[in-house]
């Protein structure tokens, strides 16, 4: 009944192409086919927000995005959002505020707040919360997180060139 | 991992191929848009469609059209409703209602006809098959008991959406369109009080946009109960249009309540205690009364029922109070932890 | 200080932004096979017989296990060898597994464990603690104290009813502490494969490597030294991955018979039914006291609803009990706990472990007493703090103390005495204590082994590795272990590479429970530290001619501390001390001192050192719908010393978290459907989204304070962080509310339903309160009565049963004994 479909898509900023079966949710090409595995899960459902990834520059579930419908768009995942050899200030910033503890919330985290700052470069906490609010987080309280977001948008207007991409749409 | 079943996917870039293509076999048909309500219950094996038609490609579904009402396509995400000044200008109660459901994320996939298509909901049966068939199964999926309440002949399971009642609220009709025509249902319409048979569209129909009437005159506002401030189905919720005169007297007013039925629920008494009146505090508490009348919620979401059903009342009053002017913003972000 | 007390970047830090780190599914080796378990629809049931044919027949299938591979029996204590890998006679609780199918794809299993024909006979559904005591057959076990009686213990210290009965004010308070779960973002996943050499090797997101060790080696009959573990990175543990698990056992096996690596990845809604979270307890508390507020005496009872199996529900038991007389003063008391089967998953250890239950109960009485007699609840809990440097009434040695400054401290911050009972009427603070232990005392498998240890390899380059079997589950080990290595050693902890979690390469660590790593991997880091940098100087000394007690590590270099140019890098040190001593590599040890408490069930709640915790919480609730809101949370932690500041911070913010998560909304609910018409009994509600985790909209201000005095037995005087914090949040709440609106919520979680309730009860002239309105009589088992130190107690009991006796008749091996003191050396 299913059928098998290649799949032509931008990842991270290279070109991907991949036969995928049409049941295939994004999360799982990225991770089994792809082995992308930066791209959590926690459960499949759509009720945590671990497997966020960016399409078009917006963040979405990927286990609740059919493989088959990224055709031609532009997928952000957790590994493809360095520049030139060095940490995004997101990554940066979590890794020396506490914004990671064990690390399981934390790419679909970095990657929604990436969204929202490439957006919205001087958001406020508030923002910030409101932004994050479909992310659970069992380690943090999420406060730490929230210093690590606004540590970095403060990172990210000193540095304007850091700017420029991510938003590969 | 959770997984889909296997399914024969299609994508049409126009409506007339959608419409063709699911009369072909419009009942192991599905459609999908954002996917958001859809394939959570298929890897549930609520849902196991032969066929699933994406909505995605289909450009003439999405867009806002603001003349002297509002044409929205049904394919719209909620981001892209919540993001728009003419709807959070025009009616913010549809705003409000969109702006709280489940999380960023899910908006910026999910589309304003998949909202008002949503599943109904219920503990018993948003659940996995093998959960299911601990219980044994329930009458809307594979079983024959509605175990929310045994003796009961219909499926109890629970409207959830948040932009139905709203929609009812401000008047709106939506697009049906089929191989077979076309025609427009008022929201009013587009739903029964039953669990399984929750939309009168037919399977063999696409809904492709919804049309909000000319708002002039009239104020809207919307109350949601969850427990969270995020993520949460509605299990309570108020949906409130008020047309008034200079004097602030109600001439028209629409009292619709969310997640205490199968569909989402009006109060016409309500709505009769509010017409002619204004909003003194012993009309809001007449009208809040009437209001918890019609509420019927039960034992098949999150909190208790009879609070839910005391909540009914207060959502209801604190609508009413909002929309005479009171400040509610501290109870607002007390019940939606976010501003709205 | 270079190291410990700066904030840095944890040592893991990089890899876990960068999506690096790699969690157990994260593995993906080549020719991976994938398992799925058929598990149990009935809540009780015979298992009268399985069908494979069907599934092994299946396209794609390649292999279909039954109980009957599995014939022995493990458990992660000694004395609950009650699990199978898969159910061999019958099932227990919705979701014990029976079958497993291995396959091509997850999707090919899944489709064939539906081909498998089970036949079940059904037994009585036991869904309550009260239907436990009241339903002698069937029995859930062939073990335990009675019945479905699991563990049934009653210990006394001192007369504690005359000391009750001669105080000034008796206190009567029922409290019940609904079940929860550690809903960890990561769900339990495995991989296991035979290595090169044909040896068992299993990645798994396992908590505790060791205990999975011992358990495969003796459900699979191999040497464990034939078995490799390697526990990877966990996305979050709380305890929910302290247990060997059944599908762990399942996948070793798969693999050994079929020689590929075989894949094990859980779905939410099995991540449930693995459980081992919070026992529901009930608890009553008859306390007697003074009018000036001191106790004269306690006597407790609590009641665990324990689920299916053992699990840690022994210790989990004698812990609802250990640490009330840790916290305060209370010179006698009166412990008796009762743990029952019922049909529902496995209860264990969550954060707190068994305490947090009675801790909500003695804290929210303690609130009750303090209104009662007139006092500030905050200058009565500075009153009875349980002195330093003493042993309670059932022999528990305090060390150092710091929870009068906790209080001290969120009392100041929060501007208590301008709140307390003086808000407007909506509006509350509320106020509680606890303390927890940094490490259990005592190890599960009885022995007198250490329960850490540690090894450096000192490489010529300038390398150093610190090998340690403790578990990273997010709680920052790792960047405990190279930040006290680094320490000692003058070195960043950048110039430390940390090989943690894997049985084959590092020395036994117990796992990542009972708050139990940064002491004692500490200490044994620090030791292991030590001894290298002994042998560098040696090194140092001879080639460069400095005295060695002049000689400094610090900056990378060891130098002459009255001439600091005089000196060589820390490269050159490892070279010259290589070439004086050869292969350079040292080893440290932890074993906690023994502890005072000689009495049957004096082994649970000893530790090298007690975290103390103050907090306080702002609640608004609305009078007229129970809508509650917690806007803030001021907080004051014993830590001793904080390694990492930023670590710590996160320990005690999370914690706060998941404490406010338990106080508002967490639940392990079930639902039994109507009996006449069903034997049914699910949990209510295995997912994500039902199962109420706040998000970052529901979080307050939290306002951290640690107070940080060294103590002598932690490592650089570190206490624990990771668990103590949590406690005091839920009876902070409950009492909050009450000074909000006058109504007592006897009970977790503190909902606004309840709230309500109570303000209804209130206005209809009944008690206004919220919760259980009587304990269950429980035949207890005879008291063990210890005489408490300054009566001339020696830690035993006048009349402790004999050990060999019982334990034979229950059943169990003689050598276990998480609940016996013995001698440690």
């Amino acid at each position: 009944m299913s059928h098998a479909f290649r799949l032509s898509f931008t990842v991270n900023g290279e070109p991907a192409e991949v036969l995928v079966d049409s049941s295939k949710t994004l999360l799982e090409v990225l991770r089994e086919d792809l082995n992308l595995t930066g791209t959590k899960h926690g459960c499949e459902l759509g009720e945590c927000g671990a497997c966020a990834i960016l399409v078009n520059g917006e963040p979405v579930l990927s286990c609740l995005a059919l493989a088959v419908e990224a055709t031609d768009s532009h997928v952000t995942t957790i590994e493809g959002i360095g520049q030139g050899g060095q940490l995004h200030p997101l990554q940066d910033a979590f890794a020396d505020l506490g914004g990671a503890q064990c690390g399981y919330c934390t790419p679909g985290i970095i990657l929604t707040a990436k969204a929202l700052l490439d957006r919205t470069p001087d958001a406020s906490a508030d923002q910030i919360k409101e932004a994050l609010s479909g992310n659970l987080c069992r380690c943090t309280g999420y406060l730490q997180i929230i210093e690590s977001v606004q540590k970095a948008a403060e990172e990210m207007r000193l540095r304007p060139d850091l700017q420029v991409r991510g938003t590969e749409t | 991992m959770m997984r889909l079943p296997a399914f024969t996917y299609r994508a049409p870039r126009t409506v007339g191929d959608a419409v063709l293509w699911l009369a072909e076999s419009p009942t192991d048909t599905m459609l999908v848009a954002g996917g958001t309500d859809l394939l959570p219950n298929m890897k549930r094996r609520q849902q196991t469609p032969k066929t699933v038609i994406g909505l995605k490609g289909i450009a003439e579904l999405t867009g806002i059209r603001a003349s002297g009402h509002l044409s929205i396509g049904a394919g719209t995400t909620l981001t892209a409703l919540v993001n728009s000044a003419d709807v959070r200008s025009r009616c913010l109660g549809l705003w409000q209602s969109a702006a709280q459901i489940a999380t960023p994320h899910l908006r910026n996939m999910g589309t304003l006809g998949g909202n008002l298509c949503l599943d109904t909901r219920c503990t018993y049966y948003d659940q996995t098959e093998e959960w299911r068939e601990a219980i044994g199964y329930c009458m809307k999926k594979d079983g024959t008991t509605c175990w929310v309440a045994t003796s009961s002949k219909r499926c109890l399971a629970v409207s959830s959406t948040d932009t139905a009642p709203m929609l009812l609220a401000l008047g709106a009709t939506v697009t049906l369109v089929s191989a077979k025509g076309t025609r427009e249902v008022a929201v009013a319409d587009l739903y029964n009080n039953d669990g399984m048979q929750y939309l009168t569209r037919r399977a063999d129909e696409l809904l492709t946009s919804i049309d909000i009437p000319d708002q002039t005159g009239w104020a809207s506002t919307y109350w949601k109960l969850r427990r969270r401030g995020s993520f949460d189905f509605p299990v309570g919720a108020a949906a409130i249009a008020l047309k008034r005169d200079a004097g602030g007297r109600v001439e028209l007013a629409r009292v619709v309540l969310g997640a205490v039925a199968s569909q989402p629920m009006p109060s016409p008494k309500a709505e009769a205690i509010l017409v002619g009146q204004v909003l003194s505090d012993d009309v809001i508490a007449a009208a809040a009364e009437a209001a918890y009348d019609v509420a019927k919620p039960m034992d098949n979401t999150d909190f208790e029922l009879v609070w839910r059903k005391k909540m009914v009342r207060t959502l209801v009053t604190n609508a009413l109070r909002e929309l005479r002017g009171d400040d509610m913003r501290a109870v607002r972000m007390s019940l939606a932890k976010q501003v709205l | 200080m270079g190291v410990i007390g700066r904030p840095r970047r944890r040592t893991d830090g990089r890899a876990k932004v960068t999506g690096q780190t790699k969690f157990a599914d994260d593995i993906m080796l080549p020719r991976t096979v994938h398992c799925r378990l058929l598990r149990s629809p009935h809540p009780h049931a015979k298992i009268i017989s399985i069908d494979t044919s069907r599934a092994a027949a299946h396209p794609g299938v390649l292999l279909v296990l039954t109980g009957k591979e599995f014939p022995i029996p493990y458990g992660v204590l000694p004395v609950s060898h009650d699990e199978h890998a898969l159910c061999n006679d019958k099932v227990r609780h919705v979701g014990d597994p029976v079958a497993a199918v291995i396959a091509r794809t997850e999707t090919i299993a899944g489709d064939a464990i539906k081909l498998i024909d089970v036949v079940y006979e059904p037994l009585k559904t036991i869904a309550t603690p009260e239907e436990s005591l009241a339903t002698a057959e069937p029995r859930i076990h062939e073990y335990g104290d009675d019945g479905n009686i699991h563990k049934a213990v009653a210990m006394q210290f001192g007369d504690v009813d005359a000391a009750i009965a001669g105080a000034d004010h008796v206190f009567d308070d029922i409290f019940f502490f609904e079940g929860n779960t550690h809903l960890p973002l990561e769900q339990h996943a495995t991989v296991a494969l035979k290595d090169p050499e044909g040896k068992l090797l299993v990645y798994s997101s396992t908590q505790t490597p060791h205990y999975l060790h011992r358990a495969l080696a003796k459900t699979l009959s191999i040497p464990a030294a034939h078995i490799r573990v390697i526990a990877t990175p966990n996305g979050g543990g709380f305890g929910g991955k302290s247990d060997p698990f059944n599908h762990e056992i399942v996948v070793a096996k798969a693999a050994l018979m079929l020689d590929r690596p075989v894949k094990i990845a859980l779905n939410r809604e099995e991540v449930f039914y693995c459980h081992r979270g919070r026992h529901p307890v009930q608890m009553r508390f008859r306390a007697g006291v003074n009018n000036d507020g001191t106790f004269t005496g306690l006597d407790l009872q609590t009641l665990l609803d324990g689920g299916a199996y053992g699990s840690y529900g022994v210790a989990s038991t004698f812990y609802t009990g250990a640490l009330q007389t840790v916290t305060y003063e209370i010179p006698t008391y009166r412990f008796r706990g009762c743990r029952v089967f019922t049909n529902k998953p496995a209860c264990g250890p969550k954060r707190g472990h068994g305490t947090p239950q009675a801790r909500f109960g003695q804290e929210v009485q303690i609130d009750k007493i303090a209104e009662k007699l007139n006092l500030d609840p905050a200058d009565m809990r500075l009153k009875i703090v349980a002195p330093p440097n003493s042993l309670t009434a059932n022999f528990m040695k305090i060390g150092t103390i710091g929870l009068a400054e906790c209080v001290r401290k969120v009392v100041e911050r929060s501007d208590w005495k301008n709140k307390h009972r003086k808000l407007p009427y909506g509006h509350g603070v509320g106020i509680a204590c606890s303390s927890y232990l940094s490490g259990a005392g005592l190890p599960i498998n009885w022995n007198d082994l250490p329960h850490s240890g540690v090894q450096l390899k000192l490489d010529r380059s300038g390398g150093v590795t610190a090998f340690c079997g403790a578990t990273e589950i997010g709680q920052g080990s790792d960047d405990v272990l190279v930040a006290c290595v680094a320490e000692v050693l003058g070195l960043e902890t950048y110039d430390i590479r940390a090989v943690t979690g894997d049985t084959d390469l590092t020395p036994v660590d117990l796992g990542s429970y009972s708050s139990r790593v940064t002491l004692m991997m500490g200490n044994a880091a620090i030791q292991a530290a030590e001894r290298a940098r002994e042998l560098l100087a040696e090194g140092v000394s001879a080639k460069l001619n400095i005295p060695k007690d002049r000689l400094v590590f610090a900056d990378k270099r060891v130098f002459d501390s009255q001439d600091p140019n005089n000196g060589c890098t820390f490269q050159e040190a490892i070279v010259f001390a290589e070439a004086k001593f050869g292969t350079l590599g040292t080893t440290g040890s932890y074993t906690p001192p023994r502890p005072p408490a000689k009495y049957k069930g004096g082994g649970v709640g000893p530790t090298p050192t007690y975290s103390y915790t103050a907090a306080i919480v702002e609640v608004e609730v609305d009078p007229e719908t129970g809508w509650l809101t917690v806007p803030k949370v001021w907080i004051g932690h014993d830590i001793g010393r904080a390694l990492n500041p930023t670590l710590v911070r996160g320990q005690v913010e999370g914690s706060v978290y998941m404490g406010l998560g338990e106080a508002l909304m967490e639940e392990s609910a079930f639902r039994r459907l109507p009996a006449r018409l069903s034997n049914a009994l699910v949990h209510k509600f295995p997912s994500i989204l039902e199962y109420k985790s706040p998000t970052s909209l529901d979080m307050p201000e939290i306002f951290t304070d640690l107070i940080e005095h060294p103590d002598p037995a932690g490592p650089f005087g570190a206490k624990e962080v990771g668990q103590g914090p949590l406690l005091p949040i839920m009876p902070a709440i409950c009492n909050a509310v009450y000074d909000a609106v006058s109504v007592r919520v006897d009970e977790i979680p503190c909902t606004p339903e309840k709230i309500l309730k109570a303000l209804q009860d209130k206005a209809a002239g009944k008690p206004a309160r919220h919760g259980p309105k009587s304990f269950p009589d429980i035949k207890w088992p005879e008291t063990l009565h210890v005489t408490p130190p300054w009566e001339g107690g020696d830690g035993r009991a006048s009349n402790e049963p004999e050990r060999k006796k019982r334990t034979a008749e229950a059943g169990i091996e003689v050598k276990a004994g998480i609940t016996i003191a013995r001698d440690n050396a």
